[in-house]
């Protein structure tokens, strides 16, 4: 009796910790509510799922925790890629999706739910970094310049078009050896969607998205494999994520942005870029815009939002009201918790503006 | 008996299941890539085959590059392993003194168990800097192989030559384990006929030991080279993921599985997925028509000798 009374606990247990948990220290609250079986079955819609972007992971894991540890919701999120996250909302096998590219006029059409409402929750920026031992000084460019060298048309440290934006910095004779990211990312995506707002040439071709036909260079896998190839290669340039690049210390140019302003990466300056966008926006967006190269003299230009997808239609009223309470304590509570992590809050006239957007999501009904 | 021969009948339904298995699996792999990837074939006929550009955003997918760099970095792998194995395998069965057999044995089985991943780390972090500050510039400059094709072009960090470093340590173990097996398994009373005739110790193994084995080591081979096709993690770390095709080793490529895996998981257009998923199957074909060629080779130079 006991035997089998212990295994089908270890099975519950198993069951449990599977479908509700991402992080370690959330397992071991699961498997304290799964030893109370009626506990868990009978609060049916208080577990979500979801699938998408890698980017936002760790604090989307870090709210979900906190969130379960106040109100007992669990949120399954399974990081499989923002491509993943959109097939899946599209296909209804997951609650939510998340993606850090917005879903086109297309892929909505084929989400099989109907409307999708797309939620910013944090800002990511995007760093350059480089390999140049013998420069001290953060390096000062401009975008249609990173575009120039990432297009295979600036090709020497020493060009006149860098040395003009760094007087007084030696700047080697040595070729620049581009690194892109080989993997599809949104990281490339931001990237890809300043070098098309800033430079004619690039919007033509190769253009923005996550995976593109890059010109020169060598593809890391990873920001990993990316900063990996650049901190081993003298002479290298290359892109990461803002809190891959602080955790790491590695070197960040100062990109000039739409006022004419160069700005350091940080969480500041990318909170500073979505306002400025946030301030020109209709009063009928449905918020999938960009913020590269945004107004504002303190806005770091490639800085983009990343989204969490929902249906504006919730069929499933307990987890139509779950799912829009948790997207409520995020963009509240959550946001609060942002810095720590390295990811940019949103500004507080977005937070407004989204309430309003979430209070009309229809919850239940035919 | 009448047990017996029902025992004997449930054995061999039983066999003959599970060899029916294997066939059944990769069968119906192969129709369900083509399925998902019919809709590229369709739309790029040959020129998916034969095209370099591979531009997501312009919906432009041509899988040459990629095709080109699973094939000279899996030979390339294969022909310096290749030798290498046969090496090992021939020192420990017929010239390691019996204290040495058992550990130079286990180290190169060791090599096996490393998951290739850690391969790729090593690659990235050891093996290609080494290269860039030595090897490289040792082919290119001291031997003066520079100006061939071969080894033109700037140095850069990753690159086909690290590709196929990489498979040849991967797939070294394997093909060295195989010979190993098939060399012991050849008769004594071969090699004491062949010293008995007046043979060199070399005489020996070229003429009674090699020739007995040949069809065991080509299946070693295969094995091997059936790996490096496949392997994905270690040579994307390596070999720079760039979509060209470049007669320089020094060149940065590609290769169908790396392609796969680094653009699957954020392919969202259809036209993208169906794409990659066509590049799985001409990897499946590659594997197939590779493993298909080498062994109708052996079974002609086989026939020719008899």
């Amino acid at each position: 009796m006991s035997h089998r009374y212990f295994l089908r606990t270890a099975a519950l247990c198993a069951g449990v910790a599977i479908a509700a948990c991402s992080s370690d220290r959330a397992s071991s609250r699961d498997s304290a509510t799964a030893s109370t079986p009626t506990a868990s079955a009978s609060s049916t819609g208080t577990a979500l799922t979801g699938a998408g972007a890698t980017f936002p992971n760790p604090i989307y894991s870090k709210w979900f925790s906190d969130y379960a540890a106040s109100t007992g919701v669990h949120i399954n999120y399974q990081p499989l890629g923002s491509g993943a996250g959109i097939r899946q909302l599209q296909e209804q096998t997951v609650d939510f999706g998340a993606s850090d590219a917005p879903m086109s006029d297309t892929e909505m059409a084929h989400a099989r739910g109907g409307a999708v409402l797309h939620v910013p929750t944090v800002i990511g920026a995007v760093v350059v970094t480089y390999n140049l031992p013998a420069v001290t000084s953060p390096l000062r460019l401009t975008g249609p310049l990173v575009a120039e060298i990432f297009l295979g048309r600036v090709t020497r440290w020493n060009d006149t078009r860098i040395a003009a934006l760094n007087p007084g910095v030696s700047l080697p004779a040595t070729n620049i050896l581009v690194v892109h990211r080989s993997d599809g990312s949104g990281t490339s995506y931001i990237f890809t969607d300043f070098l098309s707002a800033v430079s004619p040439t690039w919007n033509t071709s190769p253009g923005r998205g996550k995976d593109v036909q890059w010109p020169t260079g060598l593809g890391g896998k990873g920001n990993d494999g990316v900063s990996g190839l650049v901190k081993q290669t003298p002479g290298s340039i290359g892109y990461v994520e803002l809190a891959y690049a602080v955790q790491n210390h590695l070197p960040a140019a100062l990109v000039q942005n739409a006022a004419g302003t160069f700005v350091a990466p940080s969480v500041e300056s990318a909170t500073a870029a979505a306002a400025g966008a946030v301030a020109a926006l209709p009063a009928t967006t449905d918020y999938r815009i960009s913020i590269v190269n945004a107004p504002g003299a303190g806005a770091y230009p490639i800085s983009s939002f990343t989204w969490l997808l929902l249906y504006t239609h919730q069929p499933n009223a307990a987890k139509g009201r779950a799912l829009v309470d948790f997207v409520h304590w995020a963009l509240h509570d959550g946001e609060k918790s942002t810095a720590s992590l390295q990811y940019a809050p949103l500004p507080a006239s977005l937070v407004t503006r989204l309430d309003s957007s979430l209070a009309r999501v229809q919850i239940g009904g035919a | 008996m009448n047990n017996r021969s029902g025992a004997d009948r449930a054995y061999a339904v039983f066999t003959t299941a599970s060899a029916a298995v294997i066939p059944i699996v990769v069968g119906l792999v192969f129709i369900a890539l083509a399925i998902a990837g019919w809709p590229a074939l369709r739309q790029f006929g040959t020129s998916f085959i034969t095209s370099s550009a591979w531009d997501p955003v312009a919906g432009q997918f041509g899988a040459a590059p990629a095709i080109y760099g699973t094939l000279v970095s899996s030979a390339l792998a294969l022909l310096i392993a290749g030798p290498l194995a046969l090496g090992v395998a021939l020192f420990l069965v017929e010239f390691a003194p019996g204290w040495l057999r058992e550990p130079v044995a286990f180290a190169v089985e060791l090599l096996a168990a490393i998951p290739s991943v850690v391969y790729g780390l090593w690659g990235i972090f050891v093996l290609v800097p080494l290269l860039r500050r030595y090897v490289m510039p040792f082919l290119a400059d001291t031997l003066h192989l520079g100006n061939t094709p071969l080894f033109s072009g700037p140095a850069y960090v990753t690159s086909m030559l690290a590709a196929a470093l990489i498979l040849a340590i991967m797939i070294l173990p394997y093909i060295s384990a195989v010979s190993r097996e098939v060399l012991r398994a050849v008769p004594r009373s071969q090699r004491e006929a062949a010293l008995a005739l007046g043979a060199t110790r070399w005489e020996m193994i070229r003429d009674a030991v090699l020739p007995y084995a040949r069809s065991g080591l080509v299946g070693g081979l295969m094995l091997g080279l059936g790996r490096a096709l496949g392997e994905t993690m270690a040579v994307t770390m390596v070999i720079g993921n760039q979509h060209q095709i470049s007669a320089s080793l020094f060149a940065p490529g590609y290769t169908m599985a790396s392609l796969i895996a680094n653009e699957f998981s954020e392919a969202t257009t259809p036209l993208h997925v169906a794409s990659l998923m066509a590049v799985g199957l001409l990897l499946l074909v590659t594997t197939f028509i590779v493993n298909a060629g080498a062994r109708w080779l052996v079974w002609q130079t086989g026939r020719s000798r008899a």
